[in-house]
């Protein structure tokens, strides 16, 4: 039987290469300043989509929320094997935390509807929250299993999963349609298929249109453009806040409960360290000091 | 309405044991709550779980919220969300915290989301204080403080308008309070009733294991990082933990190259240490890891890299190569250990 799937990702800057200029004054993160990758848990619920597919039939329908460069991480997911991409990219979802993110992306799981699963990474590199999972999952009405390692079975109606947990493993068995929140122990994810990145590299949505003309300019027209991705099926659609049906009041900055109220620096005291030199006569001393000072 | 100002602590149980997170925000709840003239509640679902109530009263509590139901045996989202959900609506807590734990982070967004509450992840301090915004002073508010951006920068983030304030707080951060066995306490009985849906998930099979290891109670920690190389590598940091009797800790970035388990990681994102000596070995000291042992007692650090940021705030300064320097230091330990038994010198 085959299954249908929304896998709702991210694209997350790459917190190892940070540097104070990406702040904004407001507290909120300036993502332009960093390089930036799909979340990697995220590609392991992707991966754990694909191969549902890969096993079941179905489709794979994967949504991102962000500016439009996060259509990058959507053509990361067509090489991979998805079926279907959705961008939602809208002023108006600029400056949500995590309770308006998981409303707008519930208003875009019930616009896609039809879906026996919703995948997404247990959490995100930048925020670490794991919370606009489960709470995607509670706008929906759906149950949620956190951890999500491995499905087990799949029958009608229900799944049977094993979740990962830092002190255990637990069984669990829910009916669907469900919401996983998936670990990175749960697979390797695949890497994108070269026959797909041959045919989907041209993949994008309207908002890349004029950045792309400036490569290709020989398409002339931003509608020859659109029309000839369209005939295709490479169009990445782009969802606005009216596009999803979404009340206003609830996305971005107004739907927000969370305010930065101020970020600090990280600052240590310092101190002044006394040098030992790496000798074995040297680290006797020191193991004596610690000794006498009965730190040993 | 004192109840507005009340600050509930989520109170997590297996087998008859209260989690340790738990009892350290009993304690956090108790000197919020004198902070804004509240009382502390403490939410305690389970079966037979009803003696845990006192526990929860000696750590602090004020009202045990006791919802007592087979349904509630082993922790399940949606039964334990519906009773929370059912609870808060009914007595308007102004806070509730619960431990940054994988079920307090299981829980708490969903029932963030069900009140449309403001929610902030994996606190590591909290305090009260006022926030002004368009001209509006907001009194008394819970500023919830943890680490952002990969640990770069500590954020303060407060919940305005919408309560309750929820945040889930890293386990070991608060200090665990003493119980007092004189306290009394109300207990309130909660009747649970569920829908057919809040039992949509069943549990098969459920293992759990103890701690690996006890980083936060360890009196002396020898951690490895990046600069170890290798797993084999790792095997030296090992050896010195056994010699002078600690624990083996991690950085993230060992522990994301697979040198170590993540139970044994040290960092904003691993566990918060305190032991009276810990020896950074190949730790460069990346912000994240450095606010997980910064309030160490003595801090050895051995680093090739002279300007390594871990020797900022090293009490000990050693540059060299550390698969040269930990086998000499074990050397000259049993050295020294077995001169001081020969010799009797040392008490």
């Amino acid at each position: 039987m085959p299954y249908h799937s929304i896998v709702l990702v991210k694209q997350v800057p790459d917190t190892a290469h940070i540097t104070g200029e990406v702040m904004n004054e407001d507290g909120t993160i300036n993502r332009a300043a960093l390089p930036a990758i799909m979340n990697p848990e995220d590609m392991n619920a992707l991966e754990m989509a694909l191969q549902l597919k890969d096993q079941h039939g179905g489709t794979v329908t994967v949504v991102t929320m962000g500016p439009p460069r996060a259509a990058e991480v959507l053509r990361e997911a067509l090489y991979r094997g998805a079926d279907q991409v959705i961008l939602l990219s809208d002023k108006k979802f600029a400056g949500s935390d995590t309770l308006a993110t998981s409303y707008a992306l519930k208003c875009a799981v019930e616009r896609i509807g039809g879906y026996d699963l919703v995948f997404c990474g247990r959490q995100a590199i930048d925020g670490d929250t794991a919370q606009v999972g489960p709470q995607v999952a509670e706008k929906l009405g759906i149950p949620q299993i956190t951890y999500a390692e491995a499905i087990l079975a799949l029958e009608e109606g229900s799944i049977t999963v094993r979740r990962a947990l830092p002190l255990g493993r637990e069984t669990v068995r829910c009916t669907l349609p469900c919401l996983l929140t998936v670990v990175g122990s749960a697979n390797q994810p695949r890497p994108p298929s070269a026959q797909r990145m041959l045919a989907c590299k041209l993949a994008a949505s309207p908002l890349e249109y004029a950045r792309l003309l400036e490569t290709w300019p020989e398409f002339g027209t931003e509608e020859a453009l659109d029309r000839y991705l369209t005939e295709r099926g490479l169009r990445i659609p782009v969802w606005s806040a009216a596009d999803i049906g979404a009340d206003e009041a609830l996305l971005g900055l107004s739907g927000s409960p969370t305010k930065v109220l101020k970020v600090d620096y990280v600052v240590f005291e310092s101190r002044t360290s006394k040098e030992i030199p790496p000798t074995e006569e040297g680290l006797s001393l020191l193991l004596g000091d610690l000794i006498e000072e009965y730190i040993l | 309405m004192t109840e507005k100002r009340d600050v509930w602590i989520f109170i997590e149980q297996d087998a008859g044991r209260i989690a340790s997170v738990s009892l350290e925000l009993l304690g956090k709840g108790r000197e919020l709550a004198e902070r804004l003239g509240g009382r502390v509640g403490a939410l305690l679902f389970g079966h037979q779980v009803a003696p845990l109530a006192e526990t929860a009263i000696h750590y602090g509590a004020d009202v045990v919220y006791l919802a007592d139901h087979a349904e509630l045996a082993l922790y399940r989202t949606l039964p334990y969300s519906r009773v929370a959900i059912d609870l808060v609506r009914a007595h308007s807590p102004s806070i509730i915290l619960l431990g940054a734990t994988a079920v307090g982070r299981d829980l708490a967004p969903r029932i963030a989301s069900a009140l449309r509450a403001g929610l902030t992840a994996d606190c590591t301090a909290l305090q009260i204080g006022d926030f002004e915004q368009r001209g509006t002073l907001y009194r008394d508010l819970l500023y919830q403080i943890r680490p952002a951006f990969g640990g770069n920068v500590i954020a303060t983030i407060v919940n305005p308008r919408m309560h309750p304030q929820m945040a889930t707080v890293r386990e070991g951060v608060m200090p665990l309070g003493k119980p007092d066995p004189t306290r009394q306490g109300e207990v309130v009985q909660v009747e649970a009733r569920f829908e057919p849906q809040d039992l949509a998930l069943e549990v098969l099979e459920r293992q759990s294991w103890p701690p690996l290891c006890d980083l936060k109670g360890a009196d002396i920690i020898v951690a490895g990082g990046a600069g170890v190389g290798s797993k084999e590598n790792f095997a030296l940091i090992h050896e010195l933990a056994r010699v002078l009797g600690g624990e083996v800790a991690a950085s993230r970035a060992a522990v994301d190259a697979g040198y170590a388990g993540p139970e044994r990681q040290v960092g904003q994102t691993g566990v918060t240490v305190r032991p009276r000596l810990y020896i950074a070995c190949g730790i460069s000291g990346a912000v994240q890891h450095r606010a997980g042992m910064d309030q160490s007692g003595t801090i050895v650090a051995i680093n090739t890299d002279p300007n390594a940021p871990i020797f900022g705030i090293a009490h000990y300064k050693i540059v060299g190569d550390l698969k040269e320097v930990i086998p000499r230091l074990i050397r000259a330990y049993t050295c020294k250990l077995a001169n001081s038994q020969t010799g009797g010198a040392k008490t």
